[in-house]
């Protein structure tokens, strides 16, 4: 009948639809998506356009600032990345693709996740 | 309702007025002094904005008042400035309260515990002016409490009782004052008010939980949310109904103490021994008392339950009044078209789990304001007591042919 989901229930969900400051990153944008960006590295010459152009800041890149994955919690699947590559490194495939299709991330390993790319270290706040 | 330097002299408890509905509504509106009072006025619960008014332009009380351009914005500045940590109320009817209707589940959702003086009256078309409950009925789901009154005296405690359960913690939840448009707002009865100072004093201050306006806790009110959370939200909110029936048990403890006033959610007149109960809500009430009265005369085993809280409904104590009872005829002053109206559609639902069948019967009564007379009210317990059942709602007062 009931989800567990990370200790989330709605007996400690805080009243009045309430959202407190900052909680941008908890939103799970990445249930939206129906399509899923698959990356090959081996195409990819990091230009970074998908990393500028993408609305839900989902391209993780690495300590060189070179693109290295896509965050999925985030990723929402609208296929801007895989448009505006030059390379073709991007495609899209249905989710239904994936054994992991439907699957709830941990939001804390995202949150590492996100750390780690070092580009919005300071957004997370520590 | 006199002056204030007369209001100072009482310095008991007892201070007794003539007044009407609207007008106690609005002088414990004074007492209170909320923070927000956003209002559009429409008839019949026009003088309680307008009376509150005069407060605020008197000086009588530190209120900022907003004069808005319609019962939509009303509504709307009153649930901002509730979850800004505000204390607010408003009062409308009617259609003022039908163009408030996608408001109110958001206040709800927000948790924001405004108090609304709600003074019934019937649903245009056509227009009319006189009461029935086909404004208030229509909002039953949208997540406020609904408290009906049967007088003056009532609507004037129900808004101290509900200023503190609106606001309790457990219960975080807006609350709906219903009176009968121009029977209970516009007539003068006596009524007993308490001393300002005891009213601050039971009402206490306001402390919100998640106010608006405590820039170094920010916090939004309303985003976006999809299947993830919505479901646990509303949930959530269902809960702080759930729980009225405690607090509100409690507060009325509280309340009684001070005023020698009780009321409980619902008013069993007589029901302990009747074999035949008629139930019904708010002014209309006092005619089937009457009745009840003269059939107790007459050796008829009568009685009459009065519904006081709509919302959250009070099954478990309806179905303790009911059960094993001969028959129960259920009166409503709205109906549900197509469908079984909101009282006795409640009262039925209730009674399923008692363990013997008992019969209920539904009428529709006063729709626009159809006066409900004693003899109307004995046909009933009549065909009651002939066990003349009907399937679906009879009509009281309805001009027929054979009639
Ligand atoms: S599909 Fe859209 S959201 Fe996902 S990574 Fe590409 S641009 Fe970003
Ligand atoms: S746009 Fe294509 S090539 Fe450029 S960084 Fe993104 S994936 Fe790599």
């Amino acid at each position: 009948m009931s989800r567990v989901k990370g200790g989330v229930s709605w007996r400690n969900t805080p009243p009045g639809t309430v959202t407190f400051g900052a909680s941008a990153m908890e939103v799970e944008t990445g249930l939206w998506r129906s399509m899923r960006p698959v990356l090959d590295l081996e195409k990819c010459v990091s230009c970074l356009k998908c990393w500028v152009q993408c609305p839900d800041a989902s391209i993780m890149t690495d300590e060189d600032a070179r693109v290295c994955g896509i965050n999925e919690y985030f990723c929402k699947g609208c296929g801007v990345c895989q448009a505006v590559c030059p390379a073709g490194a991007i495609s899209m495939r249905p989710e239904s693709d994936f054994s992991d299709c439907g699957k709830v991330c941990e939001p804390d390993k995202v949150m590492q996740l996100v750390k780690n790319t070092g580009m919005v270290g300071e957004l997370v706040g520590s | 309702m006199g002056h204030s330097a007369e209001r100072d002299e009482a310095d008991t408890n007892r201070r007794v007025e003539m007044t009407s509905g609207n007008l106690a509504f609005a002088e414990a509106m004074r007492q209170i002094n909320p923070d927000v009072v956003a209002a559009y006025p429409i008839t019949p619960s026009t003088e309680i904005p307008m009376r509150f008014a005069e407060y605020v332009a008197n000086g009588d009380v530190d209120t900022r008042y907003v004069a808005v351009e319609s019962e939509h914005s009303a509504i709307t500045a009153c649930v901002g400035a509730s979850v800004a940590g505000g204390r607010v109320m408003t009062a409308s009817s009617a259609n003022g309260v039908a163009l408030m209707h996608e408001i109110f589940p958001i206040a709800a959702s927000f948790r924001a515990p405004i108090v609304f003086g709600l003074v019934n009256r019937s649903l245009g078309a056509p227009v009319n002016i006189h009461c029935d409950h086909s404004d208030s009925m229509p909002e039953r789901d949208s997540g406020w409490v609904q408290i009906y009154c049967e007088d003056a005296q009532e609507v004037y405690d129900t808004v101290m009782l509900s200023v503190r359960l609106a606001e309790h913690p457990d219960v975080l939840t807006p609350v709906f004052v219903c009176q009968d448009g121009f029977i209970t707002s516009h007539c003068y009865e006596p009524v007993e008010f308490l001393q300002d100072e005891s009213v601050r004093q039971f009402v206490g201050t306001r402390e919100p939980r998640y106010p608006l306006l405590d820039v170094d806790n920010p916090v939004s009110y309303g985003s976006f949310t999809m299947s993830e959370h919505y479901f646990e939200i509303k949930r959530n909110q269902i809960e702080g109904l759930n729980n009225v029936s405690r607090v509100y048990r409690e507060l009325s403890d509280e309340y009684v103490a001070l005023s020698g006033r009780e009321y409980p959610m619902i008013d069993r007149y007589m029901t302990d021994d009747a074999d035949y109960v008629v139930v019904i809500m708010s002014s209309a009430t006092g005619v089937v008392k009457d009745v009840v009265d003269d059939l107790r005369r007459e050796g008829v085993r009568a009685g009459c339950l009065r519904v006081r809280m709509y919302r959250p409904f009070p099954s478990g104590e309806v179905r303790e009044a009911l059960s094993g009872k001969k028959c129960v005829a259920v009166l409503d002053r709205s109906a549900s078209p197509g469908g079984v109206a909101p009282l006795a559609a409640e009262i039925k639902s209730a009674l399923y789990m008692s363990p013997d069948r008992v019969p209920v019967f539904d009428y529709i009564f006063g729709l626009g304001g159809r006066d409900f007379f004693p003899d109307d009210a004995r046909r009933v317990f009549q065909d009651l007591m002939d066990m003349r059942y009907e399937d679906g709602a009879r009509y009281i007062g309805l001009l027929e042919e054979d009639d």
